[in-house]
Order: structure tokens, then sequence, then C-alpha cells
């Protein structure tokens, strides 16, 4: 009964925050959406009478063209709600019901690779790279970060111990974008042995796109994992010093399992979980760090894309981000939110 | 968290006896010299100036620090912007001649960009005569200008004129010096030519001599200002940018600026934040669920696109930016102060207060604020990096107070005209480091705070 009510209070707060957050950036910019959709309706009416040859062939001079045109752009614009003011009632629900069901319209100057200039045909381009980019790189520091943690809490004060505590105070400190273009002066500039560019030169149907891509790739993982593994190595550390005080340690001790079992399967198997869902929890929220890191390695993910679509102020794209962006923030805290609840029944209070 | 009262006395103490909080507070103790010394020697107008490219067009383009020298053994020439001419005045018979000689060392091993000469003159119905002279190291005087100022729109009109060492004059000047060199030198490029030694295409090392002189045939006539230009390829502590700025300029004033957006969000967040949580805490029930809600919206939202849609759409002042911040920031702290103040509140001091009759407001304040005091202090240091990083990376996107310079400006910048891929390390590191050096001093502080005030999780294996 209980997690029941934890459950739908939860579904609440992700419905409230989508519908806020939409709120408000309609409230904010609507009034240039507005005219942004208007040209486009425009565009697409012109573009759908020249097409349609019989429809063509059926007027009788440019003024009956004209005139169908016209009427037609009327229909489409009040249809849209677009003739009354952008915080009447009708406008903001039509808006409010498009974004919600991912219908994020046309952009104004970007297009996919495909050529496609839809808003969310660009976003789903973009987003697998964004995603292969920092799950690998998350996963990988996830690894690093337990087996490193593990390591130095079994000996505290060893040189180990002090260069896990280093490496979370660089963690802390250096920004990610910082180091990374750190990075490419030294790799791609001095010593010219990585790419500085991310993007892959060779088209996505050649077979060795993939060896291509992965050899991109080299230089941002990099940099992503000489930034993030300290904190979590020090998360971990602390976690598995409190798991060995534990009384079933203690057990285990006087059982004789060897200490190296007793910290790589018994004491790391129990400060896993939070870790792990800790570093999903980080991982949607350094989507938003990983903005300023794709564009300084070009790669061609969402946060290029951000900067872009921020220089040509193409307010689509940049809205159409924007929410894909709060709705995968608020579906990751969500299931990681649940999954918690589960595990810990204390969550359940706050 | 557990809850442990420890005196402000015991932690000014102990973070004595600790080196890497000592050493976070000197580099913090350097970064605030750094920023008085920006305030108080470098002149507010550059600042101002920051971004009018007509206030840099006297400084080299993407020119590299000048202590680059010191590791090569080929010297770029540096850029010499000379403003203070030794003036000699000579009077004669209805004319006056005034000169300005430019004395400078040119010990380098590569030919000057180029050269020129601003000047101002004030003069009546007569112009004046304006001659330039080159004196070189060898003894050889070329003459590169004499000519007669154009004549006066009305009495005493001011004439501002530039002379570039491209100019058609000077290269037609100086073919009548051809024979005295013994190679065959490039007449068309006037600052090889002046500089080349006149046996082969090497530069001339020595010093040189440029007079100015003008005469002046009316009593009031004179000089308001002049200044020769070497063009070279290093300049100053930092170099330049494309754009030409003066890089150490930027970084000078990009200090205060950082620590004060550092400092004010981190400041007023964890403030506010605490005094909103403790007080949600001790009110309780209705009250505390209802602002802990407001609290579990605010963290649902990710902080960098929602800001990125407030720059755009409502504008991008520096404290529009700062206060966008300080909400976002404040959230955390509220979750945090909310958990400590429910220990706090059940303290048997608290409810005595309470059972005296003493208003809410003065427990919360007077009782149960002051005992988090050493835990705000380190939270105020731990967050003064996010505070830094959150306004590089709005200034990252474009999208930060473009009338001042702050670092994440000259980053974005420095990505604009794609430095890293050329290569123009003086542009990029900098900056960089200095965002790295702050936050770093800050960690360190508040990890020492940290470790003082938390109890420490002792445990070994021979526990």
């Amino acid at each position: 009964m209980s997690f029941l009510r934890f459950f739908i209070a939860r579904i609440l707060t992700v419905l409230v925050v989508l519908s806020a957050v939409i709120l408000m950036t309609i409230s904010l910019l609507g009034t240039s959406m507005d005219d942004i959709l208007k040209t486009s309706i425009k565009q697409d009416v012109v573009l759908a009478v020249t097409q349609d040859t019989k429809l063509s062939s059926n007027f009788k001079n440019l003024q009956d063209r004209q005139h169908y045109i016209d009427n037609q752009i009327k229909g489409t614009i009040h249809a849209e709600g677009l003739d009354e003011s952008w915080y009447s009632p009708r406008s903001m629900g039509t808006k409010f019901l498009k974004t919600m069901t991912l219908d994020l319209g046309r952009a104004r100057f970007l297009t996919s690779d495909s050529g496609s200039q839809q808003v969310s045909n660009i976003i789903l381009e973009k987003l697998p790279k964004t995603i292969l980019l920092f799950s690998t790189s998350t996963i990988i520091i996830t690894f690093i970060g337990l087996y490193l943690g593990a390591f130095s809490a079994n000996r505290i004060g060893s040189l180990v111990d002090r260069f896990t505590s280093a490496a979370a105070i660089f963690s802390s400190s250096a920004p990610v974008f910082v180091v990374g273009v750190f990075m490419i002066l030294v790799f791609a500039y001095f010593y010219q042995v990585l790419p500085a560019r991310a993007t892959p030169l060779t088209p996505p149907t050649d077979p060795y796109y993939v060896i291509d891509l992965l050899y991109h790739m080299i230089l941002p993982l990099a940099t992503i994992i000489l930034t993030g593994f300290g904190a979590w190595a020090y998360i971990t550390r602390s976690l598995v010093v409190n798991i060995l005080n534990e009384d079933f340690i203690a057990v285990k001790r006087s059982q004789g399992i060897s200490e190296k079992k007793i910290i790589y399967s018994h004491a790391l198997k129990n400060a896993a979980p939070p870790v792990i869902i800790t570093v999903a929890l980080s991982l949607s929220a350094s989507l938003s760090g990983a903005l300023i890191f794709e564009t300084i390695f070009n790669w061609p993910g969402m946060g290029l894309l951000y900067f872009n679509a921020i220089n040509l102020r193409d307010t689509p794209v940049i809205l159409g981000q924007t929410y894909v962006l709060v709705l995968i923030f608020l579906i990751t805290n969500f299931i990681v939110d649940i999954i918690y609840g589960l595990i810990d029944p204390r969550v359940k209070l706050l | 968290m557990s809850f442990k009262a420890v005196s402000n006395y015991q932690i000014i103490h102990e973070f004595k006896n600790s080196k890497i909080g000592l050493f976070g507070i000197a580099i913090l103790f350097f970064l605030i010299c750094i920023s008085i010394y920006a305030v108080l020697a470098i002149p507010l107008d550059s600042y101002r100036q920051w971004n009018n490219p007509n206030y840099w067009i006297n400084y080299p383009k993407a020119a590299m620090p000048a202590w680059i020298n010191i590791f090569s053994s080929q010297k770029q020439p540096e850029h010499l912007m000379l403003d203070k001419p030794i003036i000699s005045q000579q009077v004669e018979e209805g004319t006056v001649t005034v000169k300005n000689t430019y004395k400078f060392l040119f010990n380098y091993d590569f030919f000057p960009s180029d050269f020129m000469l601003n000047y101002a003159v004030q003069y009546g119905v007569i112009p004046p005569i304006v001659t330039i002279q080159l004196t070189r190291p060898d003894g050889n005087t070329f003459e590169l200008v004499s000519k007669s100022l154009p004549s006066a729109e009305g009495n005493m009109s001011s004439f501002y004129d530039t002379i570039y060492s491209t100019q058609e004059d000077i290269k037609h000047n100086l073919r009548s010096y051809l024979h005295k060199f013994s190679y065959d030198v490039d007449d068309s490029r006037p600052e090889q030519m002046l500089f080349s030694s006149q046996s082969g295409p090497r530069v001339l090392k020595g010093q040189y001599m440029l007079t100015q002189s003008f005469t002046f045939f009316n009593g009031e006539d004179h000089v308001l200002n002049s200044q020769l230009i070497v063009g070279g390829k290093v300049y100053g502590l930092l170099g330049t940018d494309e754009l030409r700025r003066d890089l150490s300029v930027g970084l000078l004033w990009g200090t205060p600026i950082a620590l004060l957006i550092g400092l004010s969000v981190s400041i007023l967040s964890i403030l506010i934040g605490s005094v909103y949580g403790v007080m949600a805490a001790y009110k309780g029930k209705r009250i505390e669920q209802g602002m802990m809600m407001i609290v579990q919206f605010f963290v649902s939202i990710p902080t960098i696109p929602i800001l990125i849609i407030f720059s755009v759409s409502i504008g991008q002042s520096i404290f529009l930016i700062i206060g966008f911040l300080i909400i976002f920031s404040s959230v955390g702290q509220a979750l945090v102060s909310r958990s400590m103040g429910l220990q706090i509140k059940n303290f048997q001091y608290v409810e005595a207060s309470k059972l005296l009759g003493e208003r809410d407001t003065k427990i919360v304040f007077r009782h149960i604020l002051p005992q988090l005091v050493p835990y705000l202090f380190a939270n105020i240091a731990l967050s003064v990096p996010g505070a830094i990083l959150g306004e590089a990376g709005l200034s990252f996107f474009g999208l930060g107070d473009p009338t001042i310079p702050t670092w994440g400006q000259i980053f974005h910048d420095a990505q604009t005209f794609s430095a890293t891929a050329r290569g123009l390390w003086w542009w990029i590191l900098p900056p960089g480091i200095m965002i790295g050096i702050t936050g770093f001093a800050f960690v360190l502080i508040g990890y020492t705070l940290e470790s003082l005030v938390i109890p420490k999780k002792k445990g070994n294996r021979s526990q």
C-alpha cells in the first residue's frame, strides 16, 4: 500500500515538473515560436500546392491560385490556434499536447544528416551518439571506481589510497571541458597521435565506420574517465570502509575466508548497488555537462546540436532539445527512485 | 548525516594543522591579491573596452607570450608600442622644428611583421612638413617619408594620421637606397629592407632610432600625440588573441568576477537553502511537506538546459545568471539542512526555549542555525567551483554577459576561432588553468572543513 502511494507520488512529480517546464518555455518563448510556426505553415502550403499538379491545373489564373493558398494558410493557422495570442487557452493547449506527444515541429536552419528538418528526427539522430559516448564511459568509470575504491579501502593510508584521494579532489575541481581541451592540445596538436575532431570522416554505410568511430572516441572517452573516476573511487572507498566494520564481515573473517575474497566479493557486493545507482543518477545529471564537452570534441551528439542551435538561434531545436533532456532526466530519476524505493524502504519517508 | 557539535575555535585551531587546507587558503589569498591588483592597477577602461575592436587596434593579432623567447634559440620579435618619444625643439627664423625620437633595441632573429606611426597635430593656415628618418645600428640613415600635411580646414584644426609601413611613398623613397645592399633586397617589403643587414637577408641587430620631425610655420602649432608601433609576433605576459585583445587584461579582470560569482552564489544559496530547510524541519507537518514538495520540484529539473532557456529568452545579464544559479544551487542545501534541523529540533534546549514562549523565528535563527554554521562554511567552500563552472558553461555557449570579460567567455572566443585546432595554446590554457585553480583552492578548503566537522569514519583491518 505504502509502496503504491510512493509510486503514484513519484509519477505525479514527474508529470507536474514536465508540465511546468513546458508551460514555462511556452510563456518565455511563445511569441517568437508563433512567428516561426506561421512561416513554416506558409512554406508548407505553398509547397503542397506547387507539387500537386492536378490541383495546379484547376486554377484559372494566378489570382485564383493565390486566393486558394491564402485560404489554406488561414485555415491551418486557425486549426493550430496560431491566430490567437500565445496565452489563449486553445493555442496553449495545442502546443502543450504537441510537445507532450514529441511533435516538436520544424527547425529553422538545422537539418539532420539525412536532410530532414523535423526537430524530432534531428534529435533522434543525435541522441544515440551521446548515449553511446556517455554510457561507455560510465561503465568504465564504475568499474575503475569500484575496484580502485575497494583496493584503497583495504589499505588506508597507502600510496594507492592517497592517489585515490588526490584523484577525487582532481575530479571535483577540474572541469571536464578544460581537461578535454588540454588533451586535444597534447595528443592532437603537439603529438599528433589521435584525432581532435571526434566526428568520423567515413560515411555511416562504410563497413569500417564502427572502427573509425571507436578510434575517434578514444580521446573524449579518456577525458571523461580521467576526470570522473576519482570521485567514484572515493565514494566506494568510504562505503567499503563502513561495510568492513559490519558484523557479518567479522563473521566471515572468523571463518577464515581470505581477506582478498572478503573485500572483493563480500564487501564490494554490498557497496556496488548504491554506487551504481548514484552513478546512474549522476549520468542523467552529467548530460548537461556533456553539452559543453561534446562541443569541444566535435562529437556529433546532443551537445554539439545545442551549441549550433544556440548560435543560430534556432528556437524550435533549442526547445525540443530542452524538452527531451528534461524528459530523459526525469525518467532516469524516476526509474532509479523506484528501484531504490524497492531496495531501501527508508527512501519512501521523504 | 550524524550531527556533532563543534566550536568555531576548535575548527580554526585544527584548520591550522591541516596542510592541504592551508594550501587552499594560500591559493585563495593569491587569487584575492590578483583581484585587488586588477581593480587597482589596471584601468577600468580596459575591461569596459574588452569587446570594442577599436581599443585593441594597435595590438598584434594572435601573438604568443613574450617569455616564449627564453625557450627558443631563434628569438621572435616582440611587439613594441612606444608612446614616450624624446622630444626636442629647435627655433629658427619663423619656423619651429619639433623632433620626436624613438630609440629601441631590435635584437631578434626575425623581421618585424610591420610598423606604423600614429600621430596627431594641431596647426593653423600653413600646413607643417613631416619627415621620418630611421637611423640603423650600422650608421645608415634612411628617409622614409617627407611630406606636407593637407592644408587646414579652419584655424587651428586637429589632424590625425597613421603612416603604415606598406604605404606606397615609403616603398618609393626606399628604392633610392637599394644600392646600399649587396644582395637583391625585396623593396616591396619595407619592414624587411629597413631591418635587414647590408650583406644578406639577415636581421641587423642593435639599437634603431626613428626620428619624426615636424616643421611648423605658425607660432602656435604643436604635436598632440605620437606613437610608434613595431609589429611583432610575441607580446606581453600572456599574448593576445585573434581579436588583438591583450589576454592578460582579460584574465586579470576575470579573477575578481569569478570570485564574485562563485562567492555570491555559494554564500547566498547556502544561506537561503539552510534557512529554508531548517524552517521546514522546525515547522513540521503540512508546512514541511509543502515546502519540501517545492524543493522536490526544483531537484527534478536539470539545471543547464533550463538556464539556457532563461538566457535565450530573458537576457544575458551577469546578475540574472547569478540569480538563477542561486535558486538552483540552494535546493540541495535545503534538503541537507532539513535533515540536520530535524535532529537539532529535538534537543532539550530547543524544547526549553519553545516552552519559554520564544518566537519561532528567534528559535530558528538564534538556537538552531548557529549549530549549523561550521557545516555551512564547508558547504559554501564546496559549492564555489560549481557556481564558477555554471557561469563558465553558460559563457561557453555564448550566453554569458557580453559586457564583462570572464574566463568562460575567453574560452568561448577561443573555441569560436578554433584555437585548439590551430594550436593557439596561450589562448586556451590560461583561462582553463585559472578555472581549475580556483576550483581546486575551494575544494581543498571545503574538504578540510568537512573532515573537521563530520565525525571521521574510522576503520581499518585490525578492528
